[in-house]
């Protein structure tokens, strides 16, 4: 190996190096000498070997295995569709018809039975699956400004001059400006879900339903706002008209409760929360667990779904579930976290057994071998 | 800019007046104002914006951003595209102005410099713009650097100009002569100039200048060009030819190629690729499109907002996607690689190992669009003289009457190295010395001093017998103008040992010999040329007698010698040999005493031949060679062409590298040769020399092919060529010759003569093979443009990379034409600089350019595309994969913020420092294993392979990034019951993971981790999530309601322990195929980079502590027993012996002129024993821009 040039004389710290002390030589030109400009930053240079990178092999299979199971004992789910797709479905009446806007109202009732008690809250989902929420133009037809209270776009005067977002199109106005305007707003939701427990004796208990606490903090307290001015919301959504869909205006949603009534509704709420994937649930009540009684929220037994079926599904191949579920400290049941988190540890296991064998086989021999030049 | 001058291309003739202003500008030439500069204040915006929109990458955004206005198509808000775009064009503009500045000011600098015009019968000082063509101005000595335009010599006082390389005598026309320097003449000189238009032959020029009726022939001989520098003269009035753009300078230098990268042609037919593949994927999405709104959409029409038919949904969805997907090609690519290629230019300019203290150049990247082909290296073809050598000439060692002397010996007899700690020899005593000379052996100082005759006479001769012009500006300061530094060190050498050249008259010559003035009379000077190889002078001594001193090659000398020299002819051959061996360049010397009488008659028949009109060469020839003869021999000279400092070991190590290097040199076969010997491409132990050196093509051909049938008997008689197609639409044919195998090693030495022949088409192909498996290529006497071909054609056919480093003008061809040109900012000026990509002051530099910085430039640009495909990909393939579950609607994946930002902002910084800081080895273990280079030139970091294993690399982790997700997410709910799948919160964990797994890549990656590193990545994703939580804050979105509709999806979503167990299940998913396939690879197949960093990280301490190694020991001249006899010292120009006893030179110069070196302590100065050479200073801008 013959010694490389390394230009030595030249490398700093001579500070009689020849040349440049010269009185004529006024300037010097001898770059810094930094660590950052002679590119000598001190540096970490790990290097993938066995040491390093076994071990860590085998720690993320011992840490994944356990969360996995951990992930995968949780959880109770009762899932029912009631679209009424079957002849025999007890909704298939319902089910025939398309339209949005029959005056009167279709209602079937589906029995089912728990096999197990839901122990302390139980949430009660409704579900739509192959419902495009995520479609581009369904998810921007929708007006933020509008639904944050924004007065201007509830004026119609305002609106025909193109002045508030085009966004809703061509939900935006009819006669009057639409409220609230937009595809996803008026593609409500609009099935109603009663829950029953019908007693050994054959009585009918209605279980109650808080429809209250379901939708986001955020989106109700912040991003969702009635418009201002007025605590009576007729007045303040005077001049606008109701989405074609609907069949009673926005301020009538709730009209017991002026905390849940115009745009701060939580059905509605939810529903704006547009979903990512076509098969979605959302959340329509919560069934609370009882205070002071030791009986399970949902003891074991026969019950009861009454549905008021308006929402048509049938035509794009929909489906309506309604779900009912616990949840854990790890949200709601969804095995796939669980079994992926044991494979993953396991897969990550063996590969680290196999490449333990592999570096015993053919480590050694090139640990030792030299560098061929 | 230069290249957008114009001529008239009516210009058939030039035609003007001295003196005469009117009639000369109604011809409309050009004036003399410079304009490099491409912008003013008003045009700078437009102008630059429409350069800048020129680019294809631009000017896609651009139409992006076009279809993004249009409602239905648009996917994307604006922002995501102009923001990047914005920042991208002031960025441009703003280094396009910065550069736009300085050439403006260097233009003011040098349109403002002063000139003396002689206007109205009065010189005045007049502004360089304002000079026109046909103005006589006056030039003077050492004051006006650069001649700025060309000049027809009216009158001048002395005769010689320097130019770029060497002195070049100019002289005026006898009759402009006559006008000398009376203002009053020159005014009323009204002489008329037709001559050639412009063009950019250095060389060559015509016209005729008609004065008083009478036509005078103007030839090179006359003119002086712009970038000389008039040098040894007081003054010299001349006539502006040509001005400003139209001069040859300019004309040469308007041409400069655009240079750029394979890396950059690859990425050009990549992003092409990337274009085909992106209108594949947005074609796939857009059919499926077609068939979602044919089947579902159609159904589902009744929950959304209005629908258009299946087709044209499917067309308008393209268009959205092309938005959507852009990502694969983003426009922060370009200006990524701009930045890394601009920083490790930086590194380049601020290495300390690349700065030469002695004349306090650092290296310089004149170029920032060239770095990592300098790890790409396969061929170098160095220039010779001030390359691989000095051209410094020291007289080192001798041989007198068969004693050699110049070796050190110690009391045992041993050679002792000598070095620069060796006492010298004092001089003190001969107070006309010259005190830079140095010489270690003492005896042959006490020799001379004793008064050996033999010794003395030696140096005799050497202070007679040679053309050099002395100069003594001040009582015993003496200095040499000689045409060859061979011949100055030898004249320098006598002077120091008490033979001092003081003064010549064409009759005379006065010489101090050891301290008494003598006074010699010259009869003649017989001059040197190429075919005679020797020089002798006759004169005549104060006591009468004559004698013949003759110096030469010594094969030459040897044949005319007395019959009783035979054994001293021995002993010198013996000398002569060694002295070779040590690649010193020698010469013999020789006298004869001759009879008067006979020179009496042979002056006469000298006279006769001299004024005959024909064959008058053969004549003179004829009478050398009769009085040549029977000569004495006194002994050999040994001087020493001083190879620059490292050049052996710098040539080694990049041979290790498995580079090419190719001398390309003007000098002699022999010099070249020697060259070659000292810096170890020529060795002994090589199986043979080649040597081609013929003079028709046939013969050419036939030891051509001679030679590659020796190094491959049982090779292919035919070249096997791989003929494909390359570059953008494959419209480019190259064909390859492949590299063949060859047993052994060997050399080639070519003369330019043959290399015209073989150079072309029909033998091209031949010179190429041979040459090719040739360890080491020598070709010598070649022209400019020869060096230039001969890069060319490997160019042509090897598909590697060149390298050319040169530092005189007569290298800028060869460094134009080369991938890279390197320019040695030595002795001969700047040219070759100024035309460079790279420059610095040493040869050795070269290895630390290619080695390490090389090496790195191309590891870190190789890296970053890899990575930045990778990430770019990754990021674009979730989009893909998310359009078959929103029913092919362009629906974004990811919030639109994010993608706006995330090139910009939150992957930016940690993948330039990756590119900036990271090195896999460091330079230490760079030159410990110069094999290291070779996958650069073998394209392995980044070629087309490794893109498309980015891409399936980055498909798997968009799968994983896509998929577990969705699958995690799919039905399920908080921990509250509460949503979670919702599009805003799906689209934070999806971007989240995105980017946690592309910086968890980056961290694989880099295998220099800086605490820059770290900084940016863990400041980048600390900026991920400050940004997220600021911009889904409320704050944010009652501002700005309708560009922050994700309000509170941070706060909702990351509290979630599953989201969190999502994000840690894809990072590894995507981490661990990696890890285990990088493991796998080191363990079964490692690299040499492997191997040097397992090495390196267990002798960590070694690397850091590089000083305390022993430094590397300086050159050790291997001592060859080789029978080669070595070079003849001279150049190969014609000598001055016409100047010399033409008398015309000799006038005394009655002012003292300033001295050659302004700085008398500059390193030069004291290395060189005595400066023949004057330095050009080159004080013109940078002209290419």
């Amino acid at each position: 190996m013959a010694p490389s040039y390394n230009a030595k004389e030249e490398d700093g710290h001579q500070p009689g190096a020849t040349g440049h002390g010269g009185a004529g030589t006024m300037t010097n030109k001898k770059p810094d000498n930094t660590a950052f400009k002679q590119q000598r930053l001190p540096a970490w240079q790990p290097i993938l070997t066995a040491g390093t990178v076994l071990p860590a092999f085998f720690v993320i299979g011992l840490i994944f295995i356990p969360i996995g199971f951990i992930l995968i004992v949780y959880g109770l789910t009762l899932l029912i569709d009631y679209t009424g797709v079957d002849m025999s479905s007890p909704c298939y009446n319902c089910s025939q018809s398309y339209s949005w806007n029959n005056t009167q109202s279709c209602t079937c009732s589906v029995h089912f039975s728990l096999d197990q008690p839901f122990e302390s809250n139980v949430f009660m989902y409704y579900g739509l699956s192959n419902f495009y929420q995520n479609h581009r133009r369904y998810v921007k037809s929708r007006d933020d400004s509008q639904l944050n209270g924004d007065k201007t776009s509830l004026q119609y005067h305002i609106c025909t001059l193109n002045r508030c977002s085009k966004e809703c199109e061509p939900y935006r106005s009819s006669d009057k400006p639409i409220a609230p305007c937009g595809a996803i707003a008026n593609s409500l939701f609009n099935d109603t879900l009663e829950l029953y427990y019908i007693d050994p004796n054959g009585s009918r208990t209605a279980i109650p339903l808080v429809k209250k606490g379901i939708a986001w903090w955020t989106d109700k307290h912040v991003k969702f706002r009635n418009p201002s001015g007025n605590n009576n919301l007729t007045v303040v959504f005077q001049g606008t008209s109701k989405p074609v869909n609907w069949r009673k205006p926005v301020f009538e949603l709730d009209p017991l409760d002026s905390d849940n009534n115009g745009f701060i509704n939580e059905d509605f709420i939810v529903w704006m929360r547009t979903a990512a994937l076509p098969t979605f649930r959302k959340l329509y009540c919560i069934i609370q667990k009882k205070p002071n009684n030791m009986t399970p929220t949902l003891p074991r037994g026969e019950y009861i779904l009454e549905v008021t079926y308006n929402y048509p599904v049938r035509s794009f191949d929909g489906r309506k579930r309604m779900i009912l579920s616990t949840i854990s400290w790890m949200g709601g049941k969804n095995p796939f976290l669980g079994i992926a988190y044991i494979t993953v540890g396991s897969v990550c296991f063996c590969l680290g057994l196999v490449l333990l064998s592999i570096h015993y086989r053919y480590g050694k021999r090139n640990n030792s071998a030299e560098i061929s030049s | 800019s230069l290249n957008y001058v114009v001529f008239p291309p009516t210009e058939k003739e030039r035609h003007l007046r001295a003196n005469d202003r009117e009639l000369n500008l109604s011809y409309k030439y050009a004036d003399n104002a410079i304009k490099t500069s491409k912008y003013n204040i008003f045009t700078f915006l437009p102008l630059n914006l429409f350069e800048q929109f020129q680019r294809l990458a631009n000017a896609y955004f651009l139409f992006l951003l076009c279809l993004q206005s249009i409602p239905e198509v648009s996917s994307l808000p604006w922002y995501t595209t102009v923001v990047p775009l914005v920042l991208v064009l002031s960025m441009t503009m703003a280094k396009d102005s910065s550069d736009d500045m300085n050439r403006h000011r260097c233009d003011k600098q040098v349109n403002n410099r002063k000139v003396e015009i002689l206007i109205g019968g009065e010189l005045q000082s007049e502004k360089w713009m304002d000079v026109q063509v046909g103005d006589i101005i006056k030039l003077e000595n050492n004051q006006f650097v650069t001649v700025r335009m060309e000049v027809i010599k009216v009158s001048a006082e002395g005769d010689k100009v320097k130019g770029e390389t060497n002195l070049k005598v100019k002289q005026a026309l006898t009759v402009t002569g006559k006008l000398e320097d009376s203002i009053e003449k020159l005014a009323n000189f009204n002489g008329e100039v037709r001559c050639e238009p412009p063009n950019n032959r250095l060389d060559k020029f015509t016209g005729t200048l008609t004065l008083n009726g009478e036509t005078y022939s103007l030839d090179n001989e006359r003119i002086l060009l712009r970038g000389c520098t008039l040098r040894n003269t007081q003054w010299c009035f001349g006539l502006v030819v040509f001005g400003g753009p139209d001069t040859k300078l300019m004309q040469n230098c308007g041409r400069t190629t655009f240079k750029r990268t394979s890396i950059d042609r690859l990425m050009n037919v990549l992003v092409l690729n990337i274009f085909g593949f992106l209108m594949i994927m947005c074609l796939i999405l857009a059919i499926g499109n077609g068939i979602w709104e044919y089947q579902e959409g159609s159904k589902f029409a009744a929950f959304l907002p209005k629908g258009v038919n299946a087709p044209f949904s499917a067309f308008l969805t393209f268009w959205s996607y092309v938005i959507i997907l852009n990502t694969v090609v983003p426009i922060s690519l370009y200006i990524s690689v701009e930045i890394i290629r601009l920083g490790n230019s930086f590194y380049i300019n601020w290495d300390r190992k690349m700065y030469y203290p002695k004349s306090d150049t650092p290296a310089e990247a004149r170029t920032t669009t060239l770095n990592e082909e300098l790890g790409q290296i396969k061929y170098i073809f160095s220039d010779k003289t001030g390359t691989l050598t000095q051209n410094i000439m020291t007289f080192n060692k001798c041989s007198i009457n068969g004693k050699s002397y110049g070796e050190l010996l110690d009391f045992s007899g041993q050679r002792v190295e000598i070095n620069e700690k060796t006492e010298k020899v004092d001089f003190s005593w001969n107070n006309l010395a010259d005190p830079k000379f140095c010489f270690h052996d003492n005896s042959l100082v006490e020799e001379v001093r004793e008064g050996n005759p033999e010794v003395q006479a030696f140096f005799r001769l050497l202070a007679l017998c040679h053309t050099v012009m002395p100069e003594e500006k001040k009582e015993g300061e003496l200095y040499y103008q000689a045409q060859s530094p061979d011949e100055g060190a030898l004249v320098t050498a006598a002077r120091n040992f008490g033979f001092v050249f003081r003064s010549r008259t064409p009759e005379r010559i006065t010489v101090v010999e050891m301290g008494e003035l003598v006074t010699y009379e010259l009869l003649a000077v017989l001059d040197f040329n190429n075919v005679r190889k020797r020089m002798s002078v006759i004169v005549r001594s104060p006591e009468g007698k004559l004698t013949l001193y003759c110096k030469g090659a010594d094969t030459i000398i040897f044949e005319r010698l007395n019959p009783s020299c035979s054994n001293l002819t021995e002993v010198t051959t013996e000398h002569l040999n060694e002295f070779a061996g040590e690649g010193l360049r020698t010469l013999a010397l020789a006298y004869k005493d001759i009879d008067p009488e006979y020179m009496e008659d042979w002056k006469l028949r000298h006279h006769e031949a001299n004024t005959a009109m024909d064959e008058r060469e053969e004549k003179l020839d004829a009478l050398y060679e009769e009085i040549e003869k029977g000569l004495q021999l006194l002994g050999s000279t040994a001087v020493e062409d001083k190879l620059q400092d490292g050049v052996p070991q710098t040539i080694e190590q990049l041979s290790k590298a498995d580079i090419k290097i190719w001398v390309l040199t003007g000098d002699k076969q022999e010099t070249a040769e020697n060259i070659g010997y000292s810096c170890n491409m020529l060795r002994d132990e090589m199986n043979e020399v080649f040597i081609v050196s013929a003079n028709t093509a046939e013969e050419v051909r036939k030891e051509l092919q001679t030679a590659r049938r020796k190094m491959t008997p049982d090779g292919t008689e035919e070249p096997t060529v791989k003929k494909s197609r390359s570059g953008l639409f494959c419209l480019l044919k190259t064909e390859t010759v492949a590299d063949e195998p060859v047993n052994g090693e060997y050399a080639m030495v070519i003369n330019g003569h043959s290399l015209a022949f073989a150079l072309e088409k029909d033998m091209e192909m031949e010179l190429l093979r041979t040459a090719c498996m040739c360890q080491t290529v020598i070709c010598c006497r070649v022209t400019p443009l020869q060096k230039a071909q001969v890069v060319e054609l490997v160019k042509k056919y090897k598909q590697a990379v060149t390298l050319a480093v040169g530092d005189g003008a007569n290298d800028v061809s060869m460094i134009k034409a080369a991938h890279i040109g390197v320019g040695i900012s030595g002795q001969e000026g700047m040219q070759a600089v100024l035309s460079s990509d790279y420059s610095f002051a040493q040869f050795r530099y070269l290895q630390r350019l290619l080695l390490v910085h090389g090496r790195w430039s191309y590891l870190r640009m190789c890296k970053f595309l890899r990575y930045f495909f990778y990430k770019n990909f990754t990021f674009t393939f979730v989009h893909f994969w998310y359009g078959f579950f929103c029913g092919f609607s362009a629906q974004t994946v990811y919030d639109e913020w994010f993608i706006t930002l995330y090139n910009l902002v939150y992957t930016a910084l940690p993948v330039l420092s990756l590119s900036l800081l990271d090195q896999d080895v460091n330079d230490w273990w760079s030159f410990q294993y110069p094999q290291l280079y070779t996958p650069g030139q073998l394209n392995q970091y980044f070629s087309k392979r490794a893109f498309v294993y980015t891409v399936l690399h980055s498909g798997y982790s968009s799968l994983v990034l896509f998929f577990i997700p969705w699958a995690a997410m799919y039905d399920t709910v908080r921990d509250d019951g509460k949503e979670i799948v919702d599009y805003q919160s799906f689209a934070l964990l999806a971007q989240t993971c995105l980017l946690i797994a592309v910086s968890i890549q980056l961290g694989l990656d880099t295998h220099y981790w800086t605490a820059v590193n770290q900084f940016f990545l863990w400041g980048s994703l600390s900026v991920y999530f400050a940004v997220i939580f600021t911009m889904y804050s409320n704050g944010m979105f009652l501002t700005l309601i309708s560009s922050f509709p994700f309000i509170g999806t941070a706060r909702n979503s990351l509290n979630q322990p599953n989201v969190w167990l999502t994000m840690l299940l894809t990072s590894i998913l995507c981490v661990l195929p990696v890890v285990a396939y990088r493991f796998l690879r080191i363990l079964l197949w490692p690299t040499i980079n492997d191997k040097v960093r397992g090495r390196g990280s267990t002798h960590l301490s070694l690397v850091r502590q590089d000083k305390v190694l022993p430094p590397a020991p300086r050159r050790v001249q291997a001592r060859r027993t080789s029978t080669r006899r070595s070079g003849y010292a001279f150049s190969h120009a014609q000598g001055y012996g016409d100047l010399v006893t033409s008398g015309k030179f000799l006038r005394r110069t009655p002012k003292s002129r300033p001295a050659l070196f302004s700085q008398t302590d500059s390193p030069l100065a004291q290395t060189q024993p005595q400066s023949y050479r004057t330095i050009s200073e080159w004080e013109e801008p940078p002209l290419s821009p």
